[in-house]
């Protein structure tokens, strides 16, 4: 018993050491910023004649 | 080829997010008609001020068109024909350009109204006066040494 | 398979470090000329002895966007090539030299008429301006050497797959070879105006040029010129990075997709250059938009790799959360901290670049100091300072000397202080632009218009940036003389990073270059085939030179 709960243990470990959690949220940042700049100037154009 | 879930959420996002740009321009550009100008007469340069309608350059009244005025410009180095010109406020314009020498280009600045001008090409624009004020005509392509004294203004006035 | 030569072989390394010397002074002039150009601008300078504002702004634009970056490209993807598929053979070293001193040779010619005051007409060269012919000459010599070096890495990528059948090539010689190829492909366009029209026309042999017909071309050259500039950059990113870190490649496949990608995609665009222009259908424009917003993918995908490449590595040292990764990375290190700058400052250039190229969006920055703002984030910082971070190790590992602490502090310092400066620089730059603030314009109060004064506070914070810049590049040309002349003697490390084990095997599909360039050719002739047709057929009549500076 003991022996398969540190088993899963390490698994779950293992798991979030290759996690790309991180990754996802810093290129979600990164398109946001991509999408707030190009629609500012696409209501700049809107605005402008 | 294998690629990571998160990668292929991204990615997904990403493209996606590619293409609700390229529809809103696309929507804007063929259905609308917001296209840049990419006018397809051409001139002969040399022959500019004997040409049509460059020989009389200037604010005109049409009538029976999509358009109130037409403002027709000549450009060379380094000065536009004409200089200050007045505007009245609202009116639907057809900005038609071209140059007697060089590439130069023609900005007012603070609108949407920007376009090169090229030799043996006219270029043209409509667009609404719709905000009345003083606008800076200026050459945003390099022509030569006096490239930066290049100007000229439009008055939107009520 | 990657360390074939733990070190180049000193012949190789020589043939590189003469491209780097010229690359660095270069550096030196450019730099010095920029900084004039942002006193000019602020208003409160001139120049001394009648030298012209726009005979320093060619100076500037040649030296540093086509002289620097070919030649410090040239020398790394030899060295890299050396590295990772063995030493050049004596004929492709000999090729590699030839190409040197034809480049050297047309940078000299080209500068000389410069400085005669007979060529300002920019790096971009518009006709209807004519400069004297030696200076088209001077160019085109450039780029034939360009071809002679890429002849050498091309002949050495041969020989290892001649040696090594049926196995992938190592990876950063792989994206060396992608990126000759596409500079070959592309420079044919700007080879074809300049041999047809523009020298036969500077040197009196025909009287006319078709102007719209020598942009188009040099626009199919232009646009994958600044992904020759970027992918050296991502080299490094993806294959030396990881190995500064002490981390894995991501994967190795990826990192080829994306590459073939920008082989594919960065050349049918070059209409996103010519939004504003007469005399091409706003249709036609639109289809090279939307091949342009392809392009962008392969950078999605680089973005992702390199965020997971550092989180991977943080995470296996034991950081914690969502972003716990980013603290355990070598932040001291100059090899990693000013390339990752660079990388950082891609991302308000790729947002930028994005706006620049949506059809009719581009009317609200066309020509303004945004779209110069724009490529100082982009070839000027995530470029060059990747270019740097890679002479931070490179240099000495070529000289036989080491990076010591000292300098790789003053790195750090100049790094940083280049961030600093650009933020000043490119931010004003792109402010101002959307204000419709002119690019490539001397200081001008335009007869005291009330739009040119808002202008004017923009513009002296572009001074204070380019001062700061430019005291960036005096520590970087203090690094540079140090690696290359005085540091201690030793063994520097060339970072070629390892695959990951959880990678899988790469695919020989890669490296099938009949299918990848004939795609590319296919592209090309969509793009570009009934546009120029419609051009030549509704031409008007050509234009005669004109020296107007």
């Amino acid at each position: 018993m003991a022996k398969t709960e540190l088993n899963r243990k390490t698994k779950t470990e293992i798991e979030d050491s290759s996690s790309l959690k991180g990754t996802l949220a810093s290129v979600f940042l990164l398109g946001f910023f991509l999408i707030v700049t190009w629609v500012s100037v696409y209501f700049l154009f809107l605005n402008r004649f | 080829m294998h690629m990571h879930k998160f990668e292929k959420i991204w990615l997904i996002f990403g493209i996606g997010a590619l293409l609700v740009f390229l529809t809103v321009l696309g929507v804007s550009a063929f259905y609308l008609g917001n296209q840049p100008p990419s006018c397809l007469a051409t001139i002969n340069p040399e022959k500019v001020d004997t040409t049509a309608p460059f020989n009389e350059p200037g604010l005109k009244k049409v009538e029976g068109k999509d358009w109130d005025y037409e403002l027709v410009y000549v450009a060379q180095a380094f000065a536009y024909t004409p200089g200050d010109i007045e505007v009245p406020l609202g009116a639907k314009v057809k900005v038609i350009a071209t140059t007697k020498d060089v590439i130069h280009g023609f900005e007012v600045a603070g609108t949407n109204i920007n376009m090169m001008l090229e030799p043996g090409y006219i270029s043209e624009f409509v667009t609404t006066f719709d905000k009345a004020g003083e606008y800076l005509i200026l050459c945003n392509e390099y022509c030569g040494s006096g490239h930066h004294m290049m100007a000229s203004k439009i008055k939107v006035v009520k | 398979m990657n360390t074939l030569n733990a070190k180049i072989d000193r012949r190789d390394g020589k043939l590189v470090m003469a491209h780097f010397y010229v690359a660095f002074i270069a550096l030196a002039v450019g730099g010095l000329a920029g900084l004039l150009q942002t006193l000019v601008r602020s208003g409160k300078f001139q120049l001394p002895a009648g030298i012209g504002y726009y005979q320093i702004l060619t100076v500037h634009g040649v030296v540093l966007g086509l002289v620097l970056t070919t030649f410090f490209i040239m020398g790394f993807q030899i060295a890299a090539t050396s590295r990772t598929s063995g030493t050049l053979s004596n004929l492709q070293r000999k090729l590699g030299w030839i190409g040197f001193w034809v480049m050297t040779a047309g940078t000299l010619m080209a500068a000389t008429m410069i400085l005669l005051n007979k060529a300002s007409v920019l790096y971009t060269f518009y006709a209807p301006l004519q400069a004297h012919f030696i200076y088209y000459l001077g160019l085109t010599l450039v780029v034939v050497g360009s071809w002679l070096d890429g002849a050498a890495v091309l002949g050495k990528y041969i020989n290892w797959r001649k040696q090594n059948p049926g196995q992938p090539s190592p990876l950063i010689t792989f994206m060396a070879v992608v990126n000759t190829m596409l500079w070959i492909v592309a420079t044919i366009g700007v080879a074809a105006t300049v041999l047809f029209q523009l020298l036969p026309w500077s040197l009196g042999l025909v009287d006319r040029v078709d102007v719209l017909i020598s942009r188009t071309l040099f626009w199919y050259f232009g646009h994958p010129l600044v992904y020759f500039w970027l992918l050296p950059a991502y080299m490094a990113w993806y294959v030396v990075i990881p190995k500064v870190i002490g981390a894995k490649i991501f994967s190795d496949s990826l990192a080829r997709l994306s590459f073939i990608l920008f082989l594919l995609f960065s050349i049918p665009v070059g209409f996103h250059h010519q939004l504003m222009e007469p005399g091409i259908d706003p249709a036609w424009k639109f289809l090279q938009v939307v091949l342009t917003f392809l392009v962008v993918i392969p950078s999605l995908m680089t973005a992702f790799s390199l965020f997971a490449t550092f989180e991977s590595f943080g995470r296996s040292k034991g950081a914690t959360g969502l972003f716990g990764w980013f603290k355990k990375l070598p932040w001291g290190d100059a090899r990693f901290t000013v390339p990752f700058i660079g990388m950082l400052s891609f991302i308000p250039a790729g947002a930028g670049g994005l706006v620049n190229a949506s059809h009719q969006l581009n009317q609200v920055v066309h020509n303004t100091i945004w779209v110069t703002g724009h490529f100082h984030l982009t070839l000027a910082t995530a470029v060059v300072l990747t270019f740097f971070g890679i002479s931070y190790w490179l240099v000495p590992h070529l000289t036989g000397r080491v990076l010591t602490k000292a300098m790789n502090k003053l790195a750090i310092y100049q790094g940083v202080l280049w961030a600093i400066g650009m933020t000043f620089m490119s931010g004003a730059m792109h402010a101002a632009g959307l204000l419709g603030a002119p690019r490539r314009s001397s200081f001008s109060e335009y007869g005291g218009a009330a739009q040119a004064t808002e202008w004017i506070p923009y513009q002296i914070a572009q001074a204070v940036g380019g001062t700061i810049l430019f005291i960036a590049i005096i520590l970087m040309l203090y690094i540079f003389v140090n690696l290359a002349f005085f540091a201690p003697k030793g063994e520097e490390e060339f970072p070629i990073g390892e695959i990951s084990d959880h990678a899988e095997k790469t695919p020989m599909v890669f490296e099938n270059w009949k299918l990848w360039l004939g795609i590319t050719v296919l592209l090309i002739l969509f793009a570009y085939t009934i546009p120029f047709i419609d051009m030549i057929q509704n031409a008007p009549i050509g234009s005669k030179g004109y020296k107007l500076w």
